[in-house]
């Protein structure tokens, strides 16, 4: 698909080098990926300046670009014709870097001007690699334990440790899996986005859960004992006699693992939900009516 | 136990001139440990350094613009953790 680099750095064809270096500075503050941290849009858009300024300002690839950019498919011809000229120059651009990878370079200036092969002033400095963002959906059962999970990040597996207690949004840094460095530079990070589902049965609030129980009416009045269900397994628990409707109660350390404190958990709270009995019989509205009137 | 990298062979790697280490560690923009008067960057500070010369020799941005700009990241973090934590809460009273 053609790509206008005029149109992405703002100038007109006629622009000078003086005015393709002033539009590409001005762009480059505005998108550089050190300065938008966390935020793709920008770095798509900085990755096309750096494409446009990279075409614009070396005077070869802007004549070439000029001559066939819309009918690029054929710009195998110009470079037949041209060969006599010898070797193209050079780039006199400044490219930045934050988006120094070859293969961030659209499928149209590969196919005008071939893979990247480094230019500017910069090109034998050792670049850190590009940092990575990816992320991961988990259930609320995956983030209460430990456990290892095998990613697929550009194409290569990693096995990582996912430690329990791990939070809805937080992420964590792989350090050396992400992009390869530039010129044996050291590699980027591998920055891992975690995104939790919620329970249909648990809320999630930092390190406690919230739950609610069911309890019929009778144990509600009388107390009793109920089985209820935690995280990781059944308790057994001691209802009050004359529990009201919505009260509520915590049970130490059966909330959520805390996230890397091995042993630590946050406390459970347990909202009760009283059910008034359906279907009566006609003995039993009897005696819900004699209840009534001792009442009064 | 933390990597030192010593500056001389950072800047030699980057194309900087030491006085600018310098100036960056007067500055407060990062840390250097001496050993026997020799200046080493630690490892952890190696991303923040390598973001620091980019914005200054890159995109021209002078120290002054280059301490604002941390400060601002810093609270552009801060905020964004805090609406993570924010929307974290919602998705719970919106579930009940």
């Amino acid at each position: 698909m053609f790509i206008d680099y005029y149109k992405i750095l703002g100038l007109s064809k006629s622009a000078t080098q003086q005015d393709i270096k002033n539009a590409y500075r001005k762009l480059a503050r505005k998108y550089h990926p050190d300065l938008n941290p966390n935020d793709k849009d920008a770095k798509t858009n900085f990755q096309q300046i750096n494409e446009a300024n990279e075409v614009l300002s070396d005077p070869e690839k802007r004549k070439k670009y000029d001559q066939y950019g819309k009918d690029w498919q054929h710009a195998e011809e110009f470079e037949k014709a041209g060969q006599h000229r010898g070797q193209s120059a050079s780039s006199d651009g400044q490219r930045f870097s934050g988006a120094q990878n070859d293969r961030e370079f659209s499928d149209f200036f590969e196919s005008m001007f071939g893979s990247f092969e480094g230019a500017g002033r910069r090109s034998q400095i050792k670049y850190r690699g590009e940092d990575y963002h990816a992320e991961l959906h988990l259930n609320l059962l995956d983030a209460y334990e430990t456990h290892k999970q095998t990613l697929t990040v550009n194409g290569k597996k990693i096995r990582i440790s996912i430690p329990a207690g791990i939070e809805n949004g937080q992420t964590i840094k792989i350090p050396g899996h992400g992009g390869q460095g530039i010129n044996g530079g050291p590699n980027g990070d591998l920055y891992i986005a975690f995104s939790i589902a919620n329970h249909p049965k648990f809320k999630r609030l930092g390190n406690n859960l919230y739950t609610t129980a069911d309890l019929d009416l009778y144990t509600a009045v009388l107390g009793g004992d109920i089985t209820l269900d935690t995280l990781n397994g059944k308790v057994k628990l001691k209802v009050e006699p004359e529990t009201q409707n919505g009260s509520k109660i915590k049970l130490k350390n059966k909330g959520f693992p805390v996230y890397k404190n091995k042993g630590q958990f946050g406390d459970l709270y347990i909202t009760y939900e009283i059910k008034i009995p359906t279907n009566l019989t006609k003995k039993q509205k009897e005696l819900f009516s004699e209840l009534s009137k001792s009442q009064s | 136990m933390e990597n030192l990298i010593p500056a001389n062979v950072f800047c030699a790697n980057h194309n900087i001139e030491i006085s600018f280490i310098s100036s960056l560690q007067e500055t407060g923009l990062i840390n250097i440990t001496y050993i026997e008067e020799a200046g080493y960057i630690p490892e952890s500070q190696l991303q923040q350094l390598e973001k620091i010369v980019r914005l200054y020799y890159e995109l021209d941005i002078n120290l002054e613009g280059i301490e604002t700009i941390t400060h601002l990241l810093q609270r552009v973090n801060l905020l964004q953790e805090e609406i993570t934590v924010l929307k974290n809460r919602l998705r719970l009273y919106e579930a009940i």
